[in-house]
Formats: C-alpha cells, structure tokens, sequence
C-alpha cells in the first residue's frame, strides 16, 4: 500500500482523510510493515464504504485488513438506524464465520501419549472437506426450527450443555431471525450440512496454551500455560453462502430502486428501513443462528471424540465470536448514545469491561476476542478494552489474513510435504486434501503475531494468551 | 465441442480467485469461465464427464448473467455434491421484457475425494472484478472473482 496517502495519527493509527464523495474519514490500526503488504484496493475500497448514506464517524481497517470485494475483508462500518444502508458485501458470504474455543481439562502430559489416536479420531468424526456431509438431515420444519434456534436449538436436540449458550455471543440465538425469508435454494444447500467443517480456512484444531500476557484476565478465562484447548473455525456453510447470493442480487436491484450510486456493485445495498433492508437482516439472522447451530454440532462430535479416548477430558467452552456481521448495537457517537447497524466484516467484536451484553464471568475483564492461526502457527486469547469502543465501535482483528493468492500458494508448497514439515514440528496435520493444505500453507498468511501486537499496541484488545496447534482438522 | 474453443486463466486476488474464460464466442468464454470454475475445486482433467445437469437462468445485463451462471453452477456443484468437466452454454439475445436467457448443459460426476482431491469450495460468485468485453482480436474476455 501506498502509505504517502495517509496521515499517519500515532504508530499504529492512519487516516485516510474524508475528501467527497466520502462523507468520514477512513482509519486504519496496523504498524507501518503490515500497511506496506495491504493491497491498495484496500484505501479505495474504505474510500468507498465511507461514501455510503448514513455512515457515522469513520470506516475502519484492522490489522489484518486485506482487499475484499465491496467492503474490504477487515472492515467495520456503522449506519445509523433511521438513514443508515446495510450491505449483503458488507457482511461477507461466510455469515457468522467465527472462532469458538473450549478448554479440554487437560494438559499437554495427558494428552501426549494419545496424540496420534486423538487426531485420527477426531478425522473421523467430524466430517471435513470439499462434498462432505454430516449425519444430520434436516427436513423444512426442523430446519426453520434450527434457523429460528441456532445454538439453543442444537443444545434441545442433544448437541451440547445449556452452560455453553451462556459463552456465546447473543447467547447462542440470535433474535429477529426470519426463516421464511430464506431461500429454498439456500435451504437445501444445507439440509445435509449441519456439523460439517467446510474447507478453505476453516479448521479444528487442539492447541496447547504456551504463554499468558495478563494473569489475571487469563485466570478469568480459565487458561493457563500448559492447558489443552480446540478451537473450532467454520460458519454457516451453504446456506449463509447462498443467503449472501440471493441478497446480494437483490441489492442491486434495490440500490437502482432507491437511488443509490454505487462505486463498485459488490457495495449493492438497501436502506436499513427499507423492505428489501429489512428482509436481507431478516435472513442474515437466520445464517447467523444457521452458524452458531453448526459450531455447536462441531462442539458435540469433538466431545465425542474426545470421550471416546480421553474419558477424563471435560471440553468447557470459553466463548464463541461471529466475524461476519451486521448487528444492532448501541454506540456513543460525538458523546451521545446511537443505535447503530455495525458491520464487522472479517472483524471480531471485542466488548470491553463492564458491557451489559457480556457473561458473567467476564463482565469485569471484557470480551474473549479469538484470533485463529494458520495451522502451523499460533492462535491468541484477547481481550475487549474500554478504548475499543471509541477506536472501532469495540472491534478488533479476526485472524492473520492471507498475504499469497492460492495459487502461488500451491507453486510453492506440496501439502504431503508440508504435512510431514509441521508433523517434524510436533503438529499433526490431518485433512481429506493434501492440494488444499497446500494452498492453506502458513507461509501463506501474514505474520499472526504482528496483526495480534498491532491490535494490543492500538488498543483495540489487548493480549491475554498465545496458543500453539498440536493437531490440525483441516476441511 | 464448442467446449474445446477458447481458454480459462485465474487472475490474482489476494484472498479469493479471479476466474476468467476467454473465446471466440459468448458462449464460449461462459464454458471457458466454467471450468475456470471448476480448476479452483480441483484440475479439470479428472473430472468424468459422465453425467448432464441442465441449468437455466436470466439477467438483465450481460455482465449479471454471467454471475447467475456461476452462481447456479455453484448450487448444483453443492447441491448434487458434483463436480463438472464440459459444458455447453446458449445465451440468448434479450426476449420483449429485455432479460438475457441463458441454457447450458454441464457434465461431470460425484466429488470422489481421493481421486478429486479437491481443495476449497466455492461459496458463491461476486461481482468483484466483474466483466465482459471484447479484446482487440475480437475475443470474448469474461471474469469475476469467485468467494472461497
């Protein structure tokens, strides 16, 4: 990226300064050198997004900002309620991809002499990759059921504890779901679904804790250095991927109906208050509860595994984080409090101490804030800060952001090699294929540490432990 | 086959994929940009050809039509749990309420894991990168970036 465009605030905060037809500026949080590998469709992407009606105070960047289509992948974006739009790109395809991660119980000494069997079993079980399908058929009433339910719904039917709905954000239901706005198209896309990983950079992983940064919010969390915890990356597979297509047409067309100049038709949007805005939240909400279901039947068969050969292990779930939103939130604007459509687009929300919307357990620390590896490297525990909220409407990074196509990828790694690499180093990498390990490379990502240090130097959270893969579930 | 005219490229796109399918005709470049499509799963070459999914679909503009056909291959490549290897598409002039209609039979298979070994699915085509054009030399050039 060309930084000569900026105004650089401090070391980790630049502007990108509001010149028409951009109605607020643009603020990015990353050091110089993650700047410099960001691509410069990132700058005209914000420039874009800040160019939309009812937008208020800034579009943001985080750390791990890369060009996106429409909004940038990174990306949070505030319209106000009564003039505000919301944007189907805005909020991506994967609706509600995000991070859940659990504690098992156990140590690295307890695990190790199992290591192996656990990953094996693990493979298994939870079904992974390219045309995989779960156990789960789900027929039209049941599945407007899971769409109005979402994790609540998976924990009546036996996929998990009614505690784990406590450490969920929206505590596992997202409210105004509206199935009967969801497509019958994207319906079937999931009736077999439910409880499949996916593919691409979706994941689970058993991760053992190696380093804490705050003792105190780690003791909140409940982690400590040695401890074993999975973490589970996926989202609302084919339906929230075909909810986004179905709307994001419909955007276009709405956009037109409305008036609406768009730069870049992947900003297709609709007035929040409008039917065709309305609809698209209706069903957004349903994807969300289509993801919050599947990370809970993900949960269940990990459980499973786990009992199976480690009858001692207890996986209690810290928290789960969406990255894919566009959600209804109060946020003080030049001092006074605004309901605002906040949209988080590979973004995680990262509520500080004292939030209402936070668990118990966590209203005198904030929010646990997820950030996943890459299978080779690690995965940090954050925290929500007070500052977050004014510096982001309270978000922060979601993950390393990749840095190489997939293509150069696969130039330069062979996945059955780098299989073995990372088995040289301890992790055992296990996936139906090797093509897509390839392309998954870690080399692949950007530097996870540096996103995750840019986010704590900027304020946005603040680090509270480094995790490392042990065993790597790849879809 | 008309499916044997023309050529498919990915162009780069930090995180997603750029597929593109170039041809003499319209018709072409949309097949070109099919398996185009389909080299993001897996290489094309191992796909059997062995069984035809009809699909139909429509659009006001040229450029639009042609993500509703990614798009509609997506859902049956996810629906059916297939993979396709030939295609053979029919786009037709706007009709009196001024939408394009396309035709296509694709062919392929079921995903076979250890033959395919596919590496990503494709959540859904955008309208990032979007275009249909003719080059200098008279070729259709058609393109977007596909989510994966």
């Amino acid at each position: 990226m060309d930084t000569t465009r900026l105004i650089q605030k401090s070391e980790f905060e630049w502007w990108l300064e509001a010149t028409p037809p951009m109605r607020v500026p643009g603020i990015l949080y990353a050091s110089e050198a993650l700047l410099r590998e960001m691509d410069d469709k990132v700058l005209e992407q914000m420039a874009n997004v800040a160019s939309l009606p009812g937008i208020v105070q800034a579009v943001y960047a985080m750390p791990d900002a890369h060009w996106g289509y429409g909004f940038p992948i990174g990306g949070v974006a505030a319209f106000r309620e009564d003039d505000g739009v919301v944007s189907a790109g805005g909020v991506g395809f994967d609706i509600s991809c995000g991070v859940r991660t659990l504690h098992t119980g156990l140590t690295v000494e307890d695990l190790a002499p199992l290591k192996e069997d656990l990953a094996q079993g693990l493979f298994r079980h939870v079904p992974a990759g390219v045309g995989s399908i779960g156990k789960i058929h789900l027929e039209p009433a049941e599945m407007d059921a899971m769409l109005q339910g979402g994790a609540e719904w998976a924990v009546k039917r036996g996929y998990g504890r009614r505690e784990d709905l406590e450490r969920i954000e929206e505590h596992g239901r997202m409210e105004g779901a509206r199935p009967e706005l969801v497509s019958e198209q994207a319906k079937r896309r999931q009736a077999d679904e439910m409880g499949t990983l996916g593919s691409g950079n979706h994941y689970l992983e058993v991760q053992q804790v190696t380093e804490v940064f705050d003792a105190a919010v780690a003791e909140a969390f409940g982690v400590a250095v040695g401890d074993v915890l999975v973490s589970i990356h996926s989202g609302s597979r084919g339906l929230g991927h075909q909810v986004a297509t179905d709307y994001g047409r419909r955007m276009i067309e709405a956009a037109h109906k409305y008036g609406l100049e768009l730069a870049d038709l992947e900003l297709a949007c609709a007035p929040i208050q409008s039917e065709e805005g309305q609809a698209y939240l209706g069903a957004m909400r349903a994807a969300i509860n289509c993801a919050l279901a599947n990370r809970q039947i993900l949960t269940h068969l990990a459980r499973e595994a786990f009992a199976y050969l480690l009858p001692r292990a207890d996986l209690r779930l810290i928290y789960d984080v969406s990255h894919n939103t566009a959600k209804l939130e109060t946020h003080l604007v030049n001092g006074q409090p605004q309901r605002l459509y906040v949209h988080r687009k590979g973004a995680t929300r990262a509520l500080g101490p004292g939030h209402p919307d936070l668990p118990d357990a966590f209203k005198a620390v904030g929010q646990p804030v997820l950030i996943g590896g890459t299978m080779g490297t690690a995965s940090y525990i954050l925290v929500g800060t007070p500052e977050s909220e004014a510096r982001s409407f309270s978000s922060s990074c979601h993950g390393a952001g990749r840095a190489m196509s997939r293509h150069q990828a696969l130039k330069q790694w062979r996945g059955k090699e780098l299989v073995r690499e990372l088995g040289r180093q301890g992790i055992i990498v296990r996936s139906p294929s090797p093509r897509g390990v390839a392309e998954e490379a870690p080399g692949a990502y950007k530097d996870v540490t540096a996103v995750v240090d840019a986010a704590h130097a900027a304020g946005l959270s603040r680090k509270v432990a480094r995790l490392e893969p042990l065993i790597c579930i790849k879809g | 086959m008309t499916t044997q005219l023309g050529r498919w490229e990915h162009f780069y796109h930090q995180a997603d994929v750029g597929v593109r399918g170039i041809g003499p005709t319209l018709d072409a470049a949309f097949e070109q940009v099919a398996l185009a499509l389909t080299a993001v799963v897996t290489d094309p070459a191992l796909v059997r050809p062995t069984q035809a999914v009809v699909i139909e679909c429509e659009a006001s503009r040229v450029s639009l039509l042609l993500v509703n056909w990614l798009n509609r291959l997506i859902y049956e490549m996810a629906t059916r749990r297939m993979l396709f290897s030939r295609f053979e598409v029919h786009v037709s002039p706007p009709d009196l309420g001024g939408a394009l209609s396309l035709y296509a039979r694709a062919w392929g298979e079921t995903v076979d894991p250890e033959r395919h070994q596919p590496a990503v699915e494709v959540k859904g085509a955008t309208y990032s990168e979007l275009e249909v054009t003719q080059n200098p030399e008279g070729l259709w050039v058609v393109q977007c970036v596909v989510d994966v």
